[in-house]
């Protein structure tokens, strides 16, 4: 497909290879935010052709996998109901809540739906006005401004019957977490090219500049992640600490303006808990007051559910680049896709994930 | 979840006062909510994302891009060769 298969060929990427080896000096630690990048890199085999000198550590950017427990817990109460349609990405149907996950509700005969828009959620309600259609919102800020439009259409058309549980995540205030932890160990970051679509590089400029860190803003296939790494490395080596954007066919400086008029218009930032992470400030999207009408947590009144994690899963450790999801005792045998015990084995973009698609043989 | 994929905007009409337009993915085409790009036109490429187009590409730069990558490439090619020539000698 045109601009994607130019982005695989082999040229391209040994060329940037070579760069690569030329800029290296010493080793480097990166991280890549974005779980589709994780994937990438892994499904490509490129994390094997890297000079031995850069080591790659797979970032928290999977929303899927961050979406606290108790979130799903009340997905669950909310999907058991009778009278409701619930709506999800399909990622979210397996992730495991304390007991049960959205699939299990399906399996039982709870009407559980997978959208690919959250559009086709505002026309299911339109369909269905004797029914409560509940849309699960999550994402980083890519999916803020199709979630912000489906609230806004949803206010516009004076839909009574639907809802959104709102579980968004912002990417800055997890990267001034990573970095702030006094176990940091990251030189410099990948970030992820479809967020700084919508919202532009503005953010990450006081991030670089306080910690000193080189932050590239970087596409999905392989040429670009592997030019992305050369200018992040390029940066190290020379000891700067600039935002750059090497996804520039996609994202301009001042982001998408209308997007972020949008998202702003209809979300307020909050606190938010990363499942296996813990609280971060001012890293979620709540509804706006005015918006309250189409909260379903208050419109299913969930704030008594309580929850509980597998004990066994370290996702937090792999989320934020501590560990290696192989280094998990329950990887590939206790915890698999079919069987998970915490998100990251779920989704497409979970690291956990990735490494049991692409990388099983090497746990042996 | 950020899937991004580039499509071709084949048309554009207006829907429940929404801005649409019908994107073709090599060779399928399906219908994309085109609001946050008012101004992108029939013929030009944008990157979709949950039934989104969330930005037009920008064809001059991603040619650009490729281009000074085959420059480079035969550049680099053209320097190696003579160096291989000598170690073979």
């Amino acid at each position: 497909m045109r601009f994607i298969s130019e982005y695989r060929d082999s040229t391209a990427v040994r060329h940037w290879l070579r760069e690569l080896q030329n800029l290296v000096t010493r080793p480097w630690t990166i991280m890549e935010i974005c779980g589709g990048q994780t994937h990438s890199f892994l499904r490509f085999g490129l994390d094997e052709l890297l000079p031995k000198e850069i080591t790659l550590v797979h970032g928290p950017g999977c929303p899927v996998c961050v979406t606290p427990v108790e979130l799903i817990d009340k997905a669950v109460a909310i999907a058991s109901r009778p009278e409701v349609i619930f709506c999800s990405f399909g990622d979210m149907l397996r992730v495991p809540g304390t007991k049960d996950d959205l699939l299990r509700v399906k399996s039982r005969g709870g009407d559980v739906r997978i959208v690919y828009s959250p559009l086709d959620a505002i026309d299911l309600a339109k369909q269905h006005p004797d029914r409560q259609v509940v849309f699960f919102a999550v994402g980083f800020e890519t999916t803020a401004p199709a979630n912000a439009m489906a609230v806004l259409q949803a206010a516009e058309a004076g839909l009574k019957n639907f809802s959104v549980l709102v579980a968004h995540v912002r990417v800055p205030p997890a990267i001034e977490a990573i970095l702030s932890s006094p176990r940091n160990h990251v030189e410099g970051f990948l970030a992820a090219g479809h967020v700084c679509t919508v919202m532009g590089t503005e953010e990450y400029l006081p991030l670089a500049d306080r910690y000193h860190t080189p932050i590239v803003v970087t596409g999905f296939e392989p040429a670009d992640l592997l030019q992305g790494l050369a200018m992040c490395v390029a940066q190290l080596e020379a000891g700067k600490a600039e935002v750059e954007i090497q996804y520039s066919r996609s994202v301009r400086p001042e982001g998408n303006i209308v997007a972020r008029r949008h998202i702003d218009q209809v979300f307020r930032i909050v606190d938010r808990k990363w499942r296996g992470i813990g609280m971060i400030p001012q890293s979620g999207l709540a509804l706006r007051d005015e918006f309250l009408d189409f909260d379903a947590e208050q419109r299913f009144a969930t704030a008594d559910v309580t929850a509980e994690e597998s004990p066994e899963c370290i996702a937090g450790e792999v989320l934020q680049g501590h560990k290696k999801p192989m280094a998990c005792p329950a990887f590939g045998t206790r915890c698999t896709p079919a069987h998970p015990l915490g998100a990251p084995m779920v989704s497409s973009e979970g690291a956990c994930a990735a490494y049991y698609r692409y990388r099983r043989h090497e746990a042996g | 979840m950020c899937l991004g994929i580039p499509g071709r905007i084949l048309d554009k009409y207006e829907r429940n006062g929404l801005l649409y337009g019908r994107v073709d993915f090599g060779g399928i085409a399906k219908e994309i909510c085109l609001a946050y790009v008012p101004e992108a036109k029939p013929g030009e490429y944008v990157i979709v994302h949950v039934g989104f187009a969330i930005s037009r590409l920008d064809e001059s730069e991603a040619m650009e891009q490729l281009a000074l990558l085959r420059e480079i490439d035969a550049a680099g090619e053209a320097a190696e060769e003579p160096q291989d020539m000598e170690k073979k000698a």
